[in-house]
Order: structure tokens, then sequence, then C-alpha cells
């Protein structure tokens, strides 16, 4: 479920680290709590995020909900595809429906995230 | 670890968590907010029928031979004309005229009124009630004798009529019949909060799983679902229906919220009456008004409202419309303002998107 090339944050984003390009998304375990998503608000290309402030957010039928970046970075692509086609993030969130892609740039800062297994702890202790 | 106290669980809990449920806090109630998710259950019951465990709801029963005048004393619509078999909507006030709870009236006899009350507010509902009864009656907190159930949609007559002799298509809408549901005994009565056709069902907590395991198998060829307080939620939005907390509370009157219609003036003394006829007479100063997005994003409980750029009012609720495929909601508005057609703009993280007023109900279903 949760793939193991991946790293993972508390606040349930996911980021699979390629060189000095991070893909982010949020977990499956996040758009199972969101239900139904509506909107998905992303930065434009070339603004820079940093850990852990908001990057963008999440709308579902009940609430709205801060995406938070895993790690520090330049945007430098986001996925067109949820603008049209929110409800993807519901059905694909480690796959098709990743949200942006960074050039980081504090890689070091990967240290801190969780590993897939230590996730899957994470979410199984907090429910 | 927190210290916070244990959540209220219906007879039901079991059957939510072993569906999969998504479980939430609900005013102390552990409750399922979705099972399968909130658009896929909606429609099932404005296309076909969904059940809804609602046993968290209060129940407040009013006995004796004044049973009729406490209850025409503590709420604004007219008990007395009530007949035995019929219910209608209400509201509980404090004496300047906000909302203690909207609810429901039931007449069971002529000595005996079944009070419908919001789950959170039946405590208060009940004490509210209590201290006001100088009559000869006796008012019963029933809340834990009661599960509920409402099954509700197009196919909710047809999911129901197999599990009752009772004959379902004589029931009025707004009217109750006591009889037998999967042969326990049951109040039916045909009301709900969806603004579908459909039935709220009331039994002893001891019958409720086997209760709901029947209805589910018996619209299993509509296509029946369970649905959790997140439908709940989008189906009453659409049907203009009031929420406690949201529309209304202890600072809004009904008289502002649109629901004038639930005010007998007529009928003689009642809780709250001088303060409504002085608003009545001076004209309320805010409205309750029905909007929908024009730009991008939804208009949530709490948003700010403005009108030609100034801050007008505020959102009492908001969501996208399933049905409708457009962002809804509900907000309040200066009285002159809490008109359709009215260009708002709803500040939505800090940034205004357009809005505009409409007609409520969002949404009625082809009679």
């Amino acid at each position: 479920m949760y793939p193991d090339n991946f790293l993972y944050t508390k606040e349930h984003e996911w980021v699979l680290v390629e060189g000095d390009t991070g893909t982010i998304g949020i977990t499956d375990h996040a758009q199972q709590s969101l239900g139904d998503i509506v909107y998905v608000d992303l930065p434009k290309v070339g603004v820079h995020v940093e850990l852990g402030k908001s990057l963008g957010s999440v709308e579902s039928v009940k609430a709205v909900s801060d995406i938070y970046a895993p790690l520090s970075g330049e945007v430098t692509e986001i996925n067109k595809l949820l603008a049209d086609a929110p409800e993807k993030l519901n059905q694909d969130p480690h796959g098709a429906a990743w949200l942006v892609k960074i050039h980081l740039s504090a890689p070091a800062e990967a240290h801190d995230l969780m590993s897939a297994a230590e996730y899957v702890a994470y979410i199984g202790a907090e429910k | 670890m927190s210290a916070a106290p244990a959540l209220k669980t219906t007879p039901l809990n079991s059957i939510h968590r072993a569906l999969g449920a998504r479980m939430v806090d609900f005013g102390g109630w552990d409750m399922p907010v979705q099972y399968t998710g909130i658009i896929d259950e909606h429609h099932a019951v404005r296309r076909a029928v969904g059940v809804f465990d609602v046993s968290h709801m209060g129940e407040i029963e009013i006995h004796g031979p004044e049973a009729a005048r406490l209850a025409d004393f503590v709420t604004t619509n007219a008990v007395h004309k009530l007949k035995i078999g019929q219910a209608h909507y209400s509201g509980l006030l404090y004496q300047h005229g906000g909302f203690v709870d909207d609810i429901l009236v039931h007449k069971v006899a002529e000595d005996h009124y079944f009070l419908c009350v919001n789950a959170s507010n039946q405590e208060k509902d009940f004490e509210h009630i209590r201290s006001l009864n100088r009559f000869d009656a006796r008012v019963d907190f029933a809340g834990p004798r009661y599960a509920q159930l409402a099954v509700q949609g197009p196919k909710a007559r047809d999911t129901m009529q197999k599990l009752t002799p009772v004959a379902l298509a004589a029931i009025r809408y707004y009217w109750f019949t006591d009889g037998e549901v999967c042969g326990a005994p049951a109040r039916i009565a045909r009301t709900g909060y969806t603004g579908e056709d459909g039935f709220e069902i009331y039994a002893a907590p001891a019958h409720a799983a086997r209760i709901w395991n029947e209805v589910m198998s018996a619209g299993a060829e509509f296509g029946i679902k369970p649905c959790g307080l997140g439908a709940r939620n989008t189906l009453r939005l659409e049907a203009g229906m009031a929420l406690y907390g949201h529309e209304i509370d202890a600072s809004i009157s009904p008289l502002e919220a649109g629901l004038a219609w639930i005010v007998k003036f007529d009928k003689g003394e009642f809780v709250g009456r001088e303060a409504l006829l002085r608003q009545k007479e001076k004209g309320v100063t805010r409205k309750l008004a029905g909007f929908e997005m024009l730009g991008r994003g939804i208009g949530r409980d709490g948003y700010e409202v403005l009108v030609n750029g100034s801050p007008a009012g505020w959102v009492t609720s908001g969501s996208p419309s399933p049905t409708l495929n457009r962002n809804i909601g509900f907000c309040y508005l200066p009285a002159e303002l809490a008109r359709p057609g009215i260009a708002t703009q709803i500040m939505i993280r800090n940034q205004p998107v357009d809005a505009v007023t409409v007609e409520t109900p969002f949404y009625k279903r082809a009679k």
C-alpha cells in the first residue's frame, strides 16, 4: 500500500526523492480521511516552498486542509490533471495524482522523514 | 493521555465499524461521517434509498392531562392543532426569542406528546422544558429508550414495506403510526431531513441492529447504502433545512432564520412570544439567505460575506451540492439584502470570491 521508496510526514504527505528532484503527494490515509476531494490548490511553478510550510490545499466535501511541504525547494512542475479531475486524488494518491515536483534546496532534510514502515506504524498508532 | 470523557455510542456502533465507516466525535457521540463516500451516499438517497443511524437524536416525552398546554407553552408551533398521529416542526425558544433547539413534536395521544430533539441539546432541552413546567404534566428524558433509523429516498417506502404490516402509503407526510417493524414495536414517522420521501423509525435499542440489517437486506435490490452524517448534511442543506449550531442557535430567532412559519402568534402565550412580537413590529435586522458560488471555491461555516466590498454577514453552512453540481450555502445578511440576486463576495482563505444570493430550497423533489 505504502511504497517503500517514498518518505512520509506526520501530516500525511509523501515525497519521492530522485536525485535533486522531489515528487510530492498526499498519502492514501490522507485521502481516506478527507473523503471526496473537490478542489486541489497548488502553487505556481517557480515558487519556493519551505519544509513544514503550506504549499497548497486540498478541499473535500466536508473541509479544507493544508498540504505541507515535506522538503524545501523550488516548484518545477505541477500536476495539471488535478485541476479538472480532483477526484483522481481519491483514486490514485500514490501514482497519477502526485501534486508537485520540486528542485530540492536542502536534500539533507530528508533524514527527518519517516520510512514506509515507520509511517504505517505511525498511522496505526494514531487510530 | 487524553482526559476527554468517553464518547457516547449508539446500539449500531459495532456495525458502523464493521462496515468500515469513518467515525467522528459529533457533539460527544461516536458517529459515522461516511462509509463509502459522501457523494456516493448522497446520490443513493436522491436516486434510490439510504439508511442513517440517527439514534444519537434525543427524545423527550410529555404526559398528562395538561401535556398539550405545556407543549404549546414551550414551543412556537400550534400543538393544540395537531391531530393524534400527526407531527410538526417547531422551535424551543428562550424568553429572548433565540433558539434552545429545533424539534419535531408528535402527538401520540391527547395526553402524550413525543419530541425528537438534537442529540447534543437533549439534556439542555429537557432541563429547559422541566423548568417551565407549571402544568399538570410530566416530562420524561427518553433518549436512552429509543434507537432511531432514518430510511430515506424514493425507494424508502418499497424497502420498508417489506418489513412491516403497516400500510405505509397511508401514512401522509409528517404523520406517523405506531406499529411493528421486523416484528418489533416501532413508531414509523413519514419525516426526514433529506428533502426526499422517507421514514424515521423509532424502536427500542435492543432491536436496532436487527432492524438495520433487515433494512439493508430489504433495500439491497434498490442499491441501498448506509449513509453517514456527511451525506445527511449535504442532503439537508440542498433541501434548505436548518442545522442547530449553524443556521440557528441561542442568538438567532425563527424570524431571522426564515422560520416565521413555525411561529403561531395567535395560539396564545408561549416562551419567546413577546420578544418575537417586538422583533416582528420593528422588523428584523438580519435574515438568512441562500447563496451560490460563482467563483471557484466553497464558502464555509464562519466565512465573512461582503456586499459592495464591505463586511455584511457570515456563512452558516456551505458545501458542494452533489445533486446540483454547484457550491451552495446559507449566510446571514442585513434583512434588506437577504433576497435572491444580490451580488456578494465570500472571503475564502483571505481571497474574496464572487457569490450570489439565490432562492431556497436549493433542491426540491418532483412530487
